[in-house]
């Protein structure tokens, strides 16, 4: 394969094949649908030995909420979870067919899937999902946050969604390197409490997900902040 | 919903829901920036402030823009995050398999046109500036600047980003030729902190790199560190 870097199509990686229909679209008053972060708050943290993720469980249609315990954070992997912030369709149909390719690449390379796998092949499938990834490998704990345009961050503690400002506003005050699992979960849950009661688009429970290596705890609920809505 | 005037509520045309929504909700994520490069004889000093906005909403606040492409070449990104990581992916890539076929590190020349390719035949497409440095043993330490439309053009020193232009100026007034090290970091740090204090876009830390022979030694120069200049 010699370096032709000009139009080659079926390369692997983001085809921007698309762009001269979609001006085309937006040409006959069709504009491009914006990637909007509707109402969620997702939020994951690095403590002394893993990750620990952490969502609430509304789910809006416009200014309905069509499920008050809808489960945002979704399986990739054994040793990695995802929070979702998007359209509910979109987030978990995209983690579902990274979660299937993640099997494929255990299979076939017969080790433990590093996080940044993970990363690299979720923020190059781009549909307008917002996502928390998280995850530990041989390397340690990884927490990423994958925005709907293609972009990702390595973070140390990371705030998704409508709710993320509030949720920061947490994290900002109160995280610090190396805290214990206990620490960890309460700071969690206290910033996504902060998003159910300063967030319309929040609400409802809890979740949390702990990751640690060789184990995983999924808390659902975590804790009931809001039972009526 | 409760704001005193609209033309400050900070709400952009974003009806979703029946209520408008902030920008920061659905603008895409792009690195503000202000990031430089310099030559000297042995290497070059890169550096960058590390804010990335969304809309008004700073995301990340310890952003690292200056990117890794080989050992030797490094690139400062500034446009969107999107864009110019995918791009610096892809040239990643190419270089190392360039590489594999040279049977040696590539020129720092090589790299720059590669991004080049990239951004000026998808110029439409993207939003995109950077600058990319590095030391190769055949010229040394060099600077290319590829800036939004495409161009390719190597300089002795380069800068970008939304903040650069406040401090072309100082940059002008200051740069001298034959600069040592210490004096290139100093150099870039007094730069980048202006354009920082100035720049609404750019802010957080000053992440500085020295590449050389040797390779990349990396320095950050924390908020409370910064030089401190004329502030009203």
């Amino acid at each position: 394969m010699a370096s032709v870097l000009v139009p080659e199509f079926e390369r692997p990686g983001f085809s921007f094949e698309n762009c001269q229909r979609n001006a085309f679209l937006q040409s006959k008053g069709f504009p491009v649908p914006k990637a909007v972060k509707t109402g969620t708050t997702i939020v994951g943290i690095i403590y002394k030995d893993g990750v620990i993720l952490g969502a609430d469980t509304r789910a809006t249609e416009d200014v309905l909420i069509s499920d008050k315990n809808c489960a945002k954070i979704h399986y990739l992997a054994p040793n990695m979870y995802c929070c979702g912030a998007g359209t509910a369709a979109d987030t978990s149909k995209t983690t579902q067919l990274i979660a299937s390719q993640l099997e494929l690449h255990r299979l076939n390379t017969g080790r433990v899937v590093p996080v940044v796998t993970a990363n690299r092949m979720l923020s190059q499938m781009l549909f307008r999902a917002s996502l928390v990834l998280g995850g530990v490998d041989n390397t340690g704990p990884h927490l990423y946050c994958i925005y709907p345009h293609g972009s990702s961050d390595n973070v140390p503690y990371a705030t998704m969604g409508s709710g993320s400002l509030a949720a920061m506003a947490v994290f900002e005050s109160t995280w610090k390197p190396n805290m214990n699992e206990e620490e960890g979960k309460q700071l969690v849950r206290d910033a996504i409490a902060s998003g159910i009661f300063n967030d319309l688009g929040s609400g409802s429970n809890v979740d949390v997900c702990v990751i640690r290596k060789g184990s995983v705890d999924y808390l659902r609920p975590f804790d009931q902040a809001n039972v009526k809505g | 919903m409760a704001f005193v005037d609209r033309a400050y509520s900070g709400l952009s045309n974003n009806i979703h829901g029946g209520f408008e929504v902030p920008d920061w909700l659905s603008a895409e994520h792009s690195t503000g920036t202000s990031i430089m490069a310099v030559e000297y004889n042995g290497g070059v000093v890169i550096g960058a402030d590390s804010r990335s906005t969304t809309g008004s909403y700073i995301s990340n606040r310890f952003t690292d823009k200056l990117t890794q492409i080989t050992e030797h070449i490094y690139c400062c990104r500034s446009g969107s995050s999107a864009d110019t990581q995918a791009i610096a992916n892809i040239v990643r890539y190419h270089l190392d398999f360039h590489s594999i076929e040279l049977g040696e590190p590539p020129l720092v020349e090589a790299a720059a046109n590669i991004f080049r390719e990239l951004c000026y035949n998808y110029r439409d497409s993207l939003m995109a500036g950077i600058i990319v440095a590095g030391w190769d043993k055949r010229r040394g330490g060099q600077v290319y600047c590829v800036p939004l439309g495409g161009m390719c053009v190597r300089q002795p020193l380069a800068i970008g980003g939304s903040g650069s232009t406040y401090v072309y100026g100082y940059v002008d007034a200051h740069f001298k030729k034959d600069m040592s090290k210490k004096e290139c970091l100093e150099f870039v740090t007094n730069t980048l902190a202006l354009a920082m204090s100035r720049d609404g876009s750019s802010g957080g830390v000053v992440r500085l790199a020295d590449l050389t022979e040797k390779g990349i030694e990396r320095f950050t120069v924390l908020g409370d560190q910064l030089p401190r200049f004329y502030e009203g």
